[in-house]
């Protein structure tokens, strides 16, 4: 692993690797995030090396949270950083929306890491349209070089116009990894600041919220000259068909296509609108090469149309570019009738052999599994809606599982419950993990109480934020960066909130889980079952796993697979008929002996 | 000079760590590198794909489908299953021993014979060489050399611009310290491997 603080002159960083070695080479002091893939790695980092690099970073309960320290940083003088996934940034939006009216003192960026082909997330929605809808510049790299220098870049500018800037990556710029040139670590950046009082500027009650619209609106006239100027907006080549490109796609263009002149956008708002008329006027035609949504095309279309350009513009609009998924080399090959392309190579055809699937899947030993089949067993044939959230449980929509009837965002399955209960009749089971709940499930919750919706929230605490590669949360407290917290019980912040009816459990003793489910799903109001139990693949990670394994014995055993059938863990192996465990893989969790009705399975010390 | 690998494999199997090897040799020997690396959801027991390619001028972190020069593989389905990111041309270098899917281990799904595997691999490309790299780890001392058995496997595979030295020198530098005599031996025995069989 590179040593981020270090003085290498090169070193093969991941691209959130590279970012973070930008945060200390602009001399950031604060950041904070709720984690998410594709940005988590940049916590990660942070979480080992903020307090050797002079920085204060937090995990935040969520990205609203997230914002709203940061922008407190930067407001007081104090260069500040917030990140988070696309979807997180929906979280967040609230306070981005009017802290652009504010303004920040010191530089802020809001990192938001986009997801095409929504590689781990929901959706692959455009994140660029928020610079537009803030009112807010946006810088976007397209390699991990350009992601570690244009964090400084970025920096210079929020600080000229007193504004945050959006920082937008996609995966295949946090996830990519290339040659980084190092440059030097800035140390004259404060770590303590002082609000200054402003209300005119800081409390945007309606009769300042006017006024500061108009300054908003100023600083984005200023926001367009600098990047009309700004040399992150180049022009390469020579020719008369143009292409405009941005972000990863810029790299496709440049090494799959040829004969072109490329103007390549890294400050994409304010788009430099005189610099793309120059571009375009008297080429023959321009092709608009952007992932996702068509944000610059329809701005170099209403450029052209402003300027009175009539140079025909290719792009999503009239078909030649897809709107859907990530682009890649192969993407290309759609532009073949209007560049020069490289031939696409004579791949080998898929292979007519049936292949088993590889999906993702829960690990052997996860507790969700537990649970997963004592619900499913104590619901029986019981009308039932799975509400699920996000995070490693969602892989329960797999068989034999299926108890993810309805995902669609954080802390949404709790809150979807509340109207099943009403307008079915069918009985909500809300699962959502210890770190999601203390991100969007409190509120769902108490609305639940409020209303009286009879619901079962089932908290999934497997202490830590799995998903995303093991983050502490507020259930489990900080202990990095000199900072130690008590963990924030679960349980008593479901008491105090006045839910009735509250278990917590074992869901290694499936058994017993199976019993506190039925209470659960008879009861009339909110029900709580908390599921408590440490997440294996974290303990293996921290070396605290207890070597035990399960052994089937098969004279005892009766193969009417109830084990595989209930817990479909993948140490458990059916072999010739005969089930036995993998004890490569097996943790001796015990689920599957706990399940065994004939107690053939045991565990092994 | 541009020279681009698909490795492929199973959540678990050291595919991030061999790319970064290879990452690592490619930019020690002067080339520009581009990589893509799969994380987060799909780390969980799914297939995982990391993509190297280094050269004199290199842009894109993604190859185009069918232009890898070399596909390594680090377990038989995968191999197969991977099949389009080469063409008849491309190297491929298979691991035989197998990662059976959770289906496959629940009987919900059949693994195939791995003979059968190969054949499929066989019938569309001319150069492909096979390793059972976890028998020739066990063979060195442990298991979890395997991976360094796959690194230096491919150092022996014709047309593989790394020098072989330079890539022992960088994997020994990445593993830990105990470790560096089981990898060392590792390594040169996946090299010896594929040079009997290159001349078999």
């Amino acid at each position: 692993m590179a040593d981020l603080l270090g003085n290498s002159a090169q070193e093969l960083l991941l691209g959130n690797e590279a970012i973070t070695r930008g945060l200390f080479e602009a001399g950031v002091r604060f950041a904070s995030t709720y984690p998410g893939t594709p940005s988590s790695e940049v916590g990660n980092l942070l979480e080992e090396l903020s307090d050797k690099a002079g920085m204060y970073f937090e995990f935040s309960s969520n990205e609203k949270t997230a914002v709203e320290v940061s922008a407190a940083a930067a407001s007081s003088g104090v260069r500040s950083f917030v990140f988070m996934k696309h979807v997180g940034l929906n979280v967040a939006a609230d306070p981005l929306m009017t802290l652009a009216y504010a303004g920040v003192r010191a530089g802020m960026l809001v990192m938001s890491a986009d997801d095409p082909s929504a590689h781990s997330s929901q959706n692959e929605q455009d994140n660029r349209y928020y610079a537009t809808l803030a009112l807010i510049p946006m810088i976007e790299p397209s390699n991990p070089q350009e992601a570690k220098d244009f964090i400084a870049a970025a920096y210079e500018v929020s600080e000229k116009l007193s504004l945050p800037v959006l920082y937008r990556t996609t995966t295949r710029i946090n996830h990519a990894r290339a040659v980084v040139k190092f440059g030097a670590l800035r140390t004259d950046t404060p770590m303590k600041g002082h609000f200054d009082k402003d209300d005119q500027r800081f409390v945007n009650i309606p009769a300042f919220a006017v006024k500061n619209r108009l300054r908003l609106l100023e600083m984005n006239r200023q926001a367009l000259a600098l990047s009309e100027v700004s040399p992150l907006n180049r022009v390469e080549g020579t020719g008369d068909i143009g292409i405009i490109t941005s972000g990863v796609s810029y790299n496709y263009v440049k090494e799959f296509t040829g004969g072109t002149a490329i103007l390549k956008l890294g400050f994409t708002n304010p788009v430099p609108e005189k610099k793309i008329a120059d571009f375009v006027r008297g080429k023959r035609y321009v092709i608009v090469v952007e992932e996702l949504e068509p944000y610059l095309e329809d701005q170099v279309l209403r450029i052209c149309a402003q300027q009175r350009l009539l140079v025909p513009i290719h792009g999503k609009r009239d078909g030649t570019l897809p709107r859907e998924w990530e682009y890649s080399p192969d993407t290309m090959q759609r532009l073949s009738a209007l560049v020069k392309v490289k031939p696409a190579p004579v791949q080998m055809p898929k292979p007519t052999l049936a292949l088993p699937g590889r999906a993702p899947s829960l690990c052997a030993g996860c507790p969700h599994r537990g649970m997963y089949a004592a619900t499913k067993r104590a619901v029986g044939n019981m009308p039932v809606v799975y509400c699920s959230d996000i995070g490693c449980y969602t892989l329960g929509v797999q068989p034999p599982f299926r108890t993810a009837d309805f995902i669609i965002c954080m802390g949404g399955g709790a809150g979807a419950a509340g109207g099943f209960a009403q307008v079915t009749d069918q009985k909500p089971i809300a699962f959502i993990g210890d770190s999601t709940f203390f991100h969007a499930g409190v509120p769902p919750l108490t609305s639940a109480l409020f209303n009286h919706h009879s619901i079962v929230m089932v908290i999934l605490d497997n202490r830590t934020t799995a998903m995303t590669g093991h983050q502490p949360n507020p259930g489990t407290g900080r202990h990095f960066g000199g900072i130690d917290t008590s963990p924030v019980d679960v349980e008593n912040v479901v008491k105090g909130l006045g839910v009735q009816f509250i278990r917590t459990v074992n869901p290694y003793d499936v058994k017993s889980c199976i019993a506190v489910m039925k209470e659960a799903l008879a009861f009339d109001g909110v029900a709580v079952v908390i599921s408590k139990c440490p997440c294996p693949l974290l303990l293996k990670k921290e070396k605290r796993l207890e070597k035990k394994t399960c052994e089937v014995d098969q004279s005892k055993c009766v193969r009417c697979y109830t084990c595989l059938n209930m817990i479909a863990c993948p140490a458990l192996i059916k072999q010739d008929g005969k089930v036995v465990t993998d004890l490569s893989q097996c943790i001796g969790c015990g689920m599957c002996a706990n399940v065994c009705p004939k107690g053939a399975i045991g565990v092994r010390q | 000079m541009k020279y681009s690998v698909q490795i492929v494999g199973v959540g678990g199997q050291g595919v991030l760590l061999a790319s970064m090897v290879l990452g690592n040799t490619a930019m020690r020997a002067g080339f520009k590198v581009m990589m893509s690396e799969v994380h987060g959801m799909a780390q969980r027991g799914g297939s995982v794909l990391s993509t190297l390619r280094f050269g004199d001028e290199v842009y894109s972190p993604l190859e185009a489908t069918g232009g890898a020069d070399l596909i390594m593989s680090f377990e038989p389905v995968e191999t197969v299953r991977s099949l389009t990111l080469g063409s008849r041309k491309t190297a491929i270098l298979m691991n035989l021993d197998p990662v059976y899917p959770a289906n496959v281990a629940a009987g919900f799904e059949t693994y195939p014979a791995i003979d059968d595997l190969v054949k499929a691999v066989r019938t569309e490309n001319d150069h492909l060489l096979t390793i059972e790299a976890t028998k020739i780890a066990i063979a060195a001392g442990k298991a979890v050399a395997a991976n360094a058995v796959m690194i230096g496997a491919v150092a022996a595979i014709k047309g593989f611009p790394l020098d072989r030295e330079l890539l022992k020198t960088v994997l020994l530098e990445t593993v830990p310290e105990k470790s560096k005599d089981l990898n060392k031996k590792a390594f040169d025995l996946g090299y010896e491997a594929m040079q009997q069989q290159a001349k078999a």
